[in-house]
């Protein structure tokens, strides 16, 4: 089913450069959401060195990263993980009917007091 | 002085109060805020895909407005303020965005020269936390209050150039002004959990959880913050132990702005 994304087309949208990496696992020390992730984000950044695109378009991370960008801030060799993790997303989301969020689910999810700001940031992450 | 002013969707909704205290206390401080015309919603979160372009349009075409009145442009939502910062460092950088831009609208050629600024740097660069403490009429005298920074308004560093974004003071120097009595805490600039918490309510509500337990262990019994959905996933695990409102309520406070609260 993803046989046509590839490891450079992850890279274009990322504008991550994953050879600086050194492997020193700070990303992941940092990121308030390393527990509930399958593919860690030093991990993520060898994946995508490794090619192995596919698993990376399959995994729970992508859900899972908040945009935080503590990785990016704290990663000593300026990889930017976070954006490997959006452009993988994108390249889910991007495919017709890989959407992560339907409007019809909006109304079970609302209460009172959610901000219009958590509506558009999820539309915006969930959905093209 | 006047700026360029932009609310965005939720200080139009829910977050009605971050925007009207921040006129009322620009009114006492002697700033006009201009309401940018006819402005969308600038997306909230930040398009990090390098190809990205139509998701930038929104703010592309605000911060031209504000650049043809030569004006800077004001924000008060982190969300906001971290969208048209980095939307505008990419306009200044990136020549091929600017083409695509000008190619689907030859009105939109702009180059990234307009000034973003956040209200808090426009209270701490061009009015001057001094100015401000001797304009407080009611000094926040005794009170512990802890500032909740989050991610947007610090990360990245150097494009947001907010402050410095592993510890920072602003926040803290602000209280200071108003009489009050900053209280640091270690995850003042951890995320809350952002948009997750719509999906995934429980998990934002363990990280938001961490930030109040933080802020009550170094002694804070109230926190401020410029970011609704910050203040959205703190106060529904504040449960009323410790307060979280917006900075500008400080502000009308401290500053006698004639809002009765
Ligand atoms: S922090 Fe940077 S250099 Fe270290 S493992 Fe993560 S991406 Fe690689
Ligand atoms: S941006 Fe995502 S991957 Fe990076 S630290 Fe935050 S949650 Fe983790």
């Amino acid at each position: 089913m993803h046989s046509n994304h590839t490891k450079n087309e992850l890279l274009a949208i990322s504008g991550a450069d994953i050879d600086r990496c050194m492997k020193c696992g700070r990303c992941s020390a940092s990121c308030p959401s390393h527990q509930a992730m399958d593919i860690r984000p030093h991990q993520f950044v060898s994946y995508a060195a490794d090619g192995r695109v596919d698993a990376l378009l399959e995994c729970n991370s992508l859900w899972q990263c908040l945009s935080c960008f503590a990785c990016i801030q704290r990663c000593p060799r300026d990889v930017k993980p976070a954006q490997l993790i959006e452009a993988a997303r994108l390249m889910v989301i991007r495919q017709q009917g890989e959407n992560y969020i339907d409007p019809d689910e909006i109304p079970g999810l609302l209460n009172n007091d959610v901000p219009q700001q958590l509506l558009v940031s999820a539309f915006r992450k969930y959905r093209k | 002085m006047t700026y360029s002013y932009y609310p965005g969707c939720t200080l139009k909704t829910k977050a009605k109060d971050l925007d009207h205290f921040a006129r009322a206390s620009a009114a006492v401080l002697g700033f006009t805020l201009e309401e940018i015309d006819e402005w969308q919603c600038c997306g909230a979160v930040y398009p990090l895909g390098t190809d990205e372009v139509v998701s930038k349009l929104p703010a592309i075409r605000v911060l031209h407005q504000a650049g043809q009145k030569n004006q800077a442009m004001v924000t008060l939502c982190s969300a906001c303020h971290h969208v048209f910062k980095r939307v505008n460092d990419d306009m200044r950088r990136d020549v091929d965005l600017r083409r695509t831009v000008r190619n689907y609208d030859k009105e939109l050629d702009y180059d990234g020269t307009t000034e973003v600024l956040h209200y808090m740097e426009v209270l701490q660069r061009h009015v001057g936390f001094g100015v401000l403490k001797a304009k407080v009429q009611n000094p926040l005298t005794g009170r512990k209050i802890g500032a909740y920074y989050g991610c947007m308004l610090l990360r990245p560093g150097g494009v947001m150039d907010f402050d410095d974004p592993e510890n920072p003071t602003i926040f803290e120097d602000f209280i200071t002004a108003l009489g009050g009595t900053p209280v640091p805490y270690p995850y003042r600039n951890e995320c809350c959990g952002g948009y997750i918490s719509l999906k995934e309510a429980e998990k934002a509500g363990q990280m938001a959880g961490k930030v109040l337990e933080s802020a009550a262990n170094r002694g804070a019994t109230e926190l401020i913050t410029a970011c609704p959905l910050c203040l959205y996933n703190v106060s529904k695990k504040a449960a009323g132990d410790v307060p979280i409102y917006y900075f500008t309520r400080l502000l009308v406070e401290a500053l006698d702005a004639g809002i009765d609260f």
